[in-house]
């Protein structure tokens, strides 16, 4: 038998704790340093004028964006009302009726599929589907591109979700004579309640800060969004021409633009993620 | 209690209504499932048809071809392909070592309390939008890769014609580092359920046996995970192969072939994200759309190859979430 001397490997096993070590700290640190940089450079942006103005030329100062907070607001708002009950559906049917179905793992694993494909070429699609043919951008085609990349993830998660609910629950509903759609909308959402809005939350940060699909779809406008069928004004987009600009007062904008946005993706996350700790326990 | 005994009555006789309804809510249900194989098929319907123009005109060529020219409209999309797989490779060749060791530390190393803490941190980074890695990336790292980074770089390396050219900050490096950093706690996030699947006996047995932390986490962890991490990794090319808005904003957005990782470059996505707006003539939109379906083709090979390659190991791990 070979005696191998404990020394170089305790060394090897040193050198790499440390460098797993530096390896964490250096995500710890990246996070850090862009928290801090968006942090100080937007909020030296934010003023009343920010939130309640229109853009205004480079150079005059007291411009706003108070029309892209309210158009991102609207494309969103109406993104999620399509996205999420056609979600909620599909999910339904994965986890309820097509769990064993070949339908149901085809679904499933379009729905996989689906959840990868760059944002960018849903904003593609929807180009071509609704852009295209009327000749103009419009906030509706902005919204029907997020709710094209909601949908698949609010299905995965609500059959997830669905799938930790016992099924002596189920069982029990339907032994009392419930219709299937009640048992599964009054009694079986009920139970996993959280979990479904976890899903939804998660899914509604993951749109509200996209960018690529909203570039060809809604496009971006200086002014108030009076009707949807028109470019929109939306704040990620906003960010992408602001930032490109080479005006400094409208690179300050952009980073005011991108303190909130951030603000309001990491509090939805943190408030998702800390409800989806709770359902797990 | 009149009302009580009231509804009890009534579902018998409403039976055959309830009925019709669960019939109803059953279509309704398998029309939204259907609702995504539909939308599936309609984007890649979409695509083909609209490029139609671009690929009786370029055929296969269009792959090749470097040339990108909107006034003669000649078309090739050989520097966007080139562009992504490039960055793309750097990201992985950064992230995957990277993630790893991050997961080691998380599993092995860190006690309870700062592992979960780190974890909650890594988790965080995934959540930030790719237009906040963009701005970040522009106007605070892309300055700091001219200033530290790349003089750095050319003095150690710059025998290599990868790193040379003047340290201008944007291109196709910085891009590949940020691209890097966004896939990052993806992998390292599939990576530490990987390793935490690895049963405990198992590894004691090897500590047992006198092993140190590296030597368990070589020969028994890391080789017990090997098939899960190479799907982590899947995920993360997946993932960092269409990314838009970051890359857009750090790439430099050049339809040039560079030997230099400091030149700006494009990427397909970054190609679509700058001109499509812009695009009027037909045949330009159509060579546009093309590269989309490039990307898209691309992207679900991959997607493909992850979700049977995970799903026959038995592991499911959603791709964004």
């Amino acid at each position: 038998m070979i005696v191998r001397s404990a020394i170089p490997r305790k060394m090897v096993d040193f050198g790499v704790k440390v460098i797993s070590s530096l390896a964490a700290l250096l995500g710890i640190t990246i996070l850090a340093w862009i928290l801090y940089e968006v942090i100080k450079r937007g909020a030296a942006a934010l003023n009343w004028s920010f939130f309640i103005h229109l853009p205004t030329p480079p150079g005059l100062t007291g411009g706003g964006v108070a029309n892209a907070i309210l158009g991102t607001s609207i494309i969103t708002l109406l993104a999620t009302l399509a996205g999420v009950p056609t979600g909620l559906l599909a999910g339904i049917y994965l986890a309820e009726f097509g769990q064993h179905s070949r339908i149901g793992s085809l679904v499933r694993f379009t729905s996989n599929v689906m959840m990868g494909i760059p944002s960018i070429i849903v904003g593609l699609f929807i180009y071509t589907l609704l852009v295209l043919p009327k000749h103009h951008f419009s906030g509706y085609a902005g919204s029907a591109a997020l709710a094209v990349i909601m949908l698949p993830i609010v299905a995965r998660t609500t059959e997830d979700m669905l799938r930790l609910v016992p099924n002596a629950l189920r069982e029990s509903a339907l032994a009392l004579g419930a219709p299937r759609w009640k048992t599964t909308l009054q009694v079986v959402f009920r139970a996993a309640k959280t979990g479904l809005i976890t899903g939804v939350l998660l899914a509604i940060a993951r749109v509200s800060g996209e960018t690529a699909p909203l570039l060809f779809t809604a496009l971006n406008s200086p002014y108030w969004p009076r009707s949807l069928n028109q470019p929109t004004a939306n704040l990620t987009v906003t960010i992408f021409n602001y930032a490109m600009s080479p005006y400094t007062d409208w690179q300050e904008i952009a980073w005011g633009a991108s303190l909130l946005i951030m603000s309001a993706v990491l509090v939805l996350t943190v408030v998702a993620r800390f409800a989806l700790k709770e359902v797990k326990k | 209690m009149v009302q009580r005994v009231n509804k009890t009555i009534r579902p018998i006789k409403n039976q055959n209504i309830q009925k019709k309804a669960d019939r109803v809510f059953h279509w309704l249900t398998a029309l939204s499932a259907l609702l995504i194989l539909a939308l599936m098929i309609g984007i890649f319907w979409e695509l083909l048809s609209n490029s139609r123009l671009a690929i009786q005109k370029f055929g296969f060529k269009f792959l090749v071809s470097e040339v990108w020219n909107p006034v003669t409209q000649e078309f090739g999309a050989a520097s966007s392909i080139y562009g992504t797989l490039v960055s793309t490779a750097i990201a992985l060749l950064l992230a995957v070592p990277l993630s790893l060791a991050i997961a080691v530390f998380l599993v092995e190393l860190a006690p309870p309390a700062i592992s979960r803490l780190v974890g909650y941190a890594i988790e965080l980074l995934a959540a930030i939008p790719s237009i906040i890695f963009g701005m970040w990336g522009l106007f605070v790292f892309a300055p700091f890769m001219a200033e530290h980074i790349q003089p750095g770089l050319s003095k150690a390396l710059g025998f290599l014609p990868l790193f040379q050219g003047p340290p201008m900050g944007i291109g196709m490096l910085t891009a590949g580092i940020i691209l890097a950093l966004m896939i990052l706690p993806f992998i390292s996030a599939v990576a530490r359920d990987v390793f935490r699947m690895v049963p405990a006996v198992v590894k004691e047995s090897a500590y047992g046996l006198g092993s140190t932390t590296w030597e368990v986490t070589r020969k028994v962890t890391i080789s017990y995970g090997l098939r899960g991490l190479l799907g982590a990794a899947f995920l993360g090319l997946g993932r960092a192969i269409g990314e838009t808005m970051a890359v857009t904003f750090v790439i430099g957005n050049d339809h040039t072939i560079s030997k230099s990782l400091f030149s700006p470059a494009n990427s397909i996505a970054s190609t679509l994200a700058n001109e499509f707006a812009e695009a009027s003539e037909p045949l330009y939109l159509s060579a546009l759309v093309k590269l989309g379906l490039v990307l898209f083709a691309i992207t679900i090979l991959i997607q493909i190859i992850a979700q049977l390659w995970l799903k026959k190991i038995g592991q499911s791990f959603g791709g964004s979430l």
